[in-house]
């Protein structure tokens, strides 16, 4: 099973990435509002014109 | 046209027809599988049989029909919440005429018999090297119009969309490591049970990531805007993707149970799938809600009935996986049609039935029309394909419990109590059924494709979709 030494690592690897995303994520506050951007998007009208 | 003042409608246009198209193809590989199983006569030819068609199913319908719809609704949902046009027209181009060669490809090489024999990865290395061409440029295309959005928040759709096209390259790179020894033949990187680990781990992620993770942010966009509501709890949302894409990555193993797998890592892959029911579980109840206070809408609107219904098939599935993956259930189920039963309450149940309902959406957008040419042709096929998915996976059911406790009896002397072509003998009723449930399925398809052919027929197709002001976008 010499294979989990490349998944293993792989996954914790992985799980820092991750990680670091969501730290920059709140940093640049894509989290100050969890109300607004659910409602933006019902605002955006994309019916085609009559 | 290319005007950065509006939307790339082309290839979601092109993608969304595709999915139709390929989705009609696949599903009648399936209904040809799923006939020469009660009729084996029906292995015609060598590139007619069983063993070749298997694969081109599990592609067409996977990678062909999800593909082609994920491709749409994520390039539409990236553009309409980042408000701004895709990143690149000609990468977006090149990613729709690269994946359909990509597709025709398996359907000429896989009937031939050219296979790397790996589940869900069987397209041998030239494919696997366009496959990794395209989702560059994917990725390209879809991380440059978030980069270049005028909305300063990222909608929780797209980081389900954004997390899928990472992990599917990854998961393909690594899986598909192979050494050509010749232009249609290659031999894994890895050998034995560390094959068979790392298949899994790209197995069981695709699901994952490709049939799952994209899928919720086809989900996400897609009922508040056809519910007019928004997500009943944004915040739950975004919760259920960290959640999510956290804890994911070990779950693979339970393809394994019982198999020269060390112990120590089926019960990891047993446990990861069990911890994997909470956030399955908060997504589905968070789509659901959306809903409450418009549940009549449910009544008169065919798609929302689509949408809805796919996330009820969504909490199934993602409860009788993590069952399944317990090992005394496991014990039972595994190599048995249930496991057939289970695939397919979540690929035609969530997966198919969310991309029909997204893809309903789009087509009149597209096209410039208010809404599809009948909405009783959609309501139609909503209870076509419904009855279709329960026929299908109860039959699979019953065979799959049947042939578990069959092939597990003893008698007092230790002996078998039934030969295995007993329980094949067993097996044809379900079988029968499970064809019907997927005719129905298939015929829901054709009623869907003649609906899209009569919105879109004669209609101008929409390519001048004006992007709004930026200080309506920040409001």
């Amino acid at each position: 099973m010499d294979i989990v030494y490349l998944l293993v690592p792989l996954s914790v690897v992985l799980a820092f990435i991750i990680g670091g995303v969501f730290w920059w994520a709140v940093r640049r506050g894509q989290f100050e509002d969890l109300e607004g951007p659910a409602h933006r998007i019902i605002m955006d009208d994309d019916r085609p014109e009559q | 046209m290319s005007s950065q003042n509006t939307y790339n409608y082309k290839v979601v246009r092109q993608f969304a027809v595709m999915t139709v198209v390929w989705g009609i193809v696949g599903m009648l590989v399936g209904v040809i599988i799923a006939a020469q199983l009660i009729w084996p006569d029906l292995n015609l030819a060598p590139w007619l049989s069983y063993g070749r068609l298997r694969p081109l199913h599990t592609n067409a319908v996977v990678f062909a029909f999800g593909g082609c719809g994920l491709f749409a609704c994520s390039y539409y949902v990236v553009q309409r919440t980042s408000q701004v046009r895709l990143f690149s027209d000609a990468l977006a181009a090149f990613t729709f005429w690269g994946w359909q060669l990509v597709i025709v490809l398996a359907a000429i090489t896989l009937p031939l018999g050219y296979t790397t024999a790996k589940e869900y990865a069987e397209l041998e290395w030239p494919v696997d090297i366009l496959i990794t061409l395209v989702w560059v440029a994917y990725a390209v295309v879809f991380f440059g119009t978030i980069a270049k959005r005028r909305v300063k928040h990222i909608y929780v759709a797209n980081w389900f969309f954004g997390a899928f096209v990472l992990t599917i390259a990854l998961l393909h790179v690594v899986n598909s490591a192979e050494i050509p020894v010749s232009f249609w033949k290659s031999y894994s990187a890895y050998a034995g049970v560390q094959d068979a680990m790392v298949q899994w781990w790209y197995g069981h992620n695709a699901v994952g990531f490709f049939l799952t993770a994209g899928f919720l942010g086809i989900m996400y966009y897609f009922i508040p805007k056809q519910a007019e509501r928004p997500v009943y709890s944004y915040r739950l949302s975004v919760v259920h993707f960290w959640a999510l894409i956290f804890t994911y990555m070990w779950a693979g193993p339970h393809h394994l149970q019982y198999t020269a797998l060390p112990d120590w890592t089926q019960s990891l892959g047993m446990i990861f799938s069990l911890i994997l029911l909470a956030p399955s579980w908060g997504g589905m109840i968070n789509g659901v809600m959306t809903l409450s206070g418009a549940w009549h809408k449910l009544r008169t609107d065919p798609i929302l009935k689509f949408l809805v219904t796919s996330l009820s098939f969504y909490g199934m599935s993602t409860f009788e996986g993590p069952m399944m993956s317990i090992k005394t259930v496991n014990a039972l189920s595994h190599y048995t049609d249930w496991t057939i039963g289970h695939v397919h309450s979540g690929a035609l149940g969530w997966v198919a039935m969310v991309t029909i309902g997204a893809i309903y959406y789009l087509i009149p957008r597209l096209f410039g029309r208010q809404e599809m040419h009948s909405v009783k042709l959609i309501n139609l096929h909503f209870w076509v394909a419904t009855i279709g998915v329960v026929l299908y996976i109860a039959a699979m059911w019953i065979a799959g419990v049947m042939q578990g406790l069959m092939w597990r009896a003893v008698n007092p002397d230790g002996t078998l109590t039934y030969t295995f072509a007993e329980v094949v003998k067993e097996m044809y009723p379900y079988y029968t059924v499970r064809l019907v449930g997927g005719l129905m399925f298939l015929s829901g398809m054709l009623i869907m494709a003649w609906n899209v052919w009569k919105t879109a027929a004669g209609q101008r197709a929409v390519d001048d979709a004006k992007i709004p002001d930026l200080a309506l976008a920040n409001a």
